[in-house]
């Protein structure tokens, strides 16, 4: 009884991770980006500085008609967001946050090839819904995702890997618990290399190409309304926490820092997690969307041969250590 | 002796011979994932829509997964959903998308060999069938031990035991790798001398795109 408790209470507390923080990613692009460009974002709903923008979007989009294109695949089409989403709430549940055993949903043993194969799912989503749309500008987007995904798949890989052979083991928490500082400069271009092409593979800008509004007006998404529309839009905040969070467990130490090891390390995670969901947003403002051709010779000719390069430094390094 | 104790005694006994009659709840979810895997597969070449057919071809291989699973290989299990639904699945939908699939069934979704492809299926899957049952006869996994299946204990067979093979097949992939690309290098060349003055077919052009 105590057991299924504990699973219980585990389950629901990523659960309500999974619902509240990409509420609150969302909350902060608006801000962030409105300040970074002179406005001031959303003011009134909820009162002070509009903090209730998002839960009345929420509304809004529940009480949308769901539409189903005449032409298109409706089984499929309707079964696409669900699929782009739950692969984020399956990763949430492997996260470790802290150096304690029950500080992660659940122990997986080779914890980064789930993370990486559950995450590659989650674009089925995405392509489910550009073919089944009968739309031409969804099927772009949907072609455009599957190459980008093509593109940017390996190098995260390589650079997982890298961060694996340091620590020498595939567990989340085992990387974590194996990190020191010093990891920090020697998996430098593997940490770089991770993030940048997981910003592209959630197609977060500037690797927007999938979603080009000003092209193909929302690419996969475009014959979506109401509450699966808004299931797309939490994915991929979700995917900006999954991300986040990944990139701080295995490059960042995840809870190492002051007083990590006696009960402030799930401060730590948050912080890290938070800072780069912060750089996440700042890209968005910052970057001009990339063309397609540059997007693949980003992948091809520069992210891969990094990850490469890094994982012969990481095997130099492990061998005169060892 | 009451019931309760005699029934008891039986089922330890039968957990201690692994009678086939009393099935544990691993093997009852086993043999559930296998019969679904299995639909599923059908369905998969005898679909008529072509995007119906990969993406049941997603419930076939993520169901294997499942069964790697249920026998203690999570490594194998999470590699064939990287492997296989994140990019082989992606490559296939890609293609299919490229070429302009359509919603609804297609005419010339059926092939004319089917009985010679059945065939071949069949024969296959009893050779493997018998090949498995014959090595693994009586080989039961101990699910209170340590996992038989995880990545140290995979990872450490591989490179000890395993060795050879594991370069053989890794040539051979690279083998494949090259021909590929000097196969879409030989399509290029054959493309880029056209005539100035003669306009190109872009039916043509495209399909040729598509085969690189």
């Amino acid at each position: 009884m105590n057991g299924a408790l504990d699973v219980a209470l585990r389950l629901l507390a990523v659960f309500v991770v999974f619902l509240t923080f990409p509420l609150i990613v969302g909350q902060t692009e608006h801000k962030v980006m409105a300040h970074m460009q002179g406005r001031l974002g959303p003011m009134y709903a909820g009162g002070f500085h509009g903090w209730a923008q998002l839960i009345a979007d929420g509304v809004k989009f529940a009480q949308k008609e769901d539409v189903v294109p005449t032409g298109a695949d409706r089984r499929i089409f309707q079964l696409a967001p669900a699929v782009a989403l739950l692969p984020y709430l399956l990763v949430l549940l492997v996260i470790p946050i802290g150096p304690s055993e029950g500080a992660v949903g659940q122990a997986v043993d080779a914890g980064i090839f789930f993370v990486l194969a559950v995450m590659g799912v989650g674009v089925l989503g995405s392509l489910m819904a550009g073919w089944a749309s009968a739309n031409k500008f969804s099927l772009l987007g949907g072609l455009r995702t599957a190459a980008q995904l093509l593109a940017y798949e390996l190098p995260m890989l390589l650079a997982a890997a890298s961060v694996a052979m340091a620590a020498g083991t595939v567990s989340l928490p085992g990387i974590t618990a194996a990190f020191e500082w010093w990891w920090l400069p020697w998996q430098i271009i593997g940490a770089l290399v991770f993030f940048v092409a997981g910003l592209a593979e959630l197609q977060r800008p500037p690797f927007d190409m999938p979603v080009a509004d000003s092209e193909i007006i929302f690419g996969a998404y475009t014959e979506y309304t109401g509450l699966r529309f808004a299931l797309f839009l939490l994915a991929e905040y979700a995917g900006i926490i999954v991300l986040c969070g990944l990139t701080t467990v295995l490059f960042l130490g995840g809870w190492h820092g002051p007083w990590g090891a006696v009960g402030l390390g799930w401060l730590w995670t948050l912080v890290k997690t938070a800072l780069l969901a912060f750089v996440v947003i700042w890209l968005r403002v910052t970057y001009p969307r990339l063309r397609e051709d540059q997007l693949q010779k980003l992948s091809w000719t520069v992210l891969v041969p990094l990850a490469l390069v890094q994982i012969a430094l990481t095997g130099i390094v492990k061998v005169m250590i060892s | 002796m009451t019931p309760a104790s005699a029934a008891l005694t039986t089922a330890t006994a039968a957990a201690g011979t692994h009678g086939f009659l009393s099935p544990t709840g691993v093997e009852i979810a086993f043999l559930l994932v296998g019969i679904a895997t299995f639909g599923a597969a059908l369905v998969t070449v005898t679909t008529k829509q072509l995007v119906h057919a990969a993406l049941w071809l997603v419930a076939t291989l993520g169901g294997l997964a499942v069964e790697y699973l249920l026998l203690t290989a999570e490594f194998i299990a999470w590699v064939q959903v990287l492997i296989y639904v994140g990019s082989v699945v992606v490559l296939l939908l890609f293609g299919l998308m490229l070429t302009k699939a359509p919603i609804g069934p297609s005419p010339d979704a059926d092939s004319g060999n089917r009985w010679a492809a059945l065939t071949v299926a069949v024969a296959a899957a009893g050779a493997l069938v018998w090949v498995v049952v014959d090595a693994f006869r009586t080989t039961w996994i101990d699910l209170s031990g340590p996992a038989s299946g995880s990545t140290k204990v995979t990872g450490a067979s591989l490179f000890r035991y395993w060795v050879l093979p594991f370069e053989a097949l890794s040539v051979l992939l690279l083998t494949a790798l090259v021909g590929a690309i000097v196969l879409s290098r030989k399509a290029k060349a054959d493309t880029t001398p056209t005539p100035a003055g003669t306009p190109t077919v872009p039916g043509s052009r495209r399909e040729k795109e598509g085969a690189r």
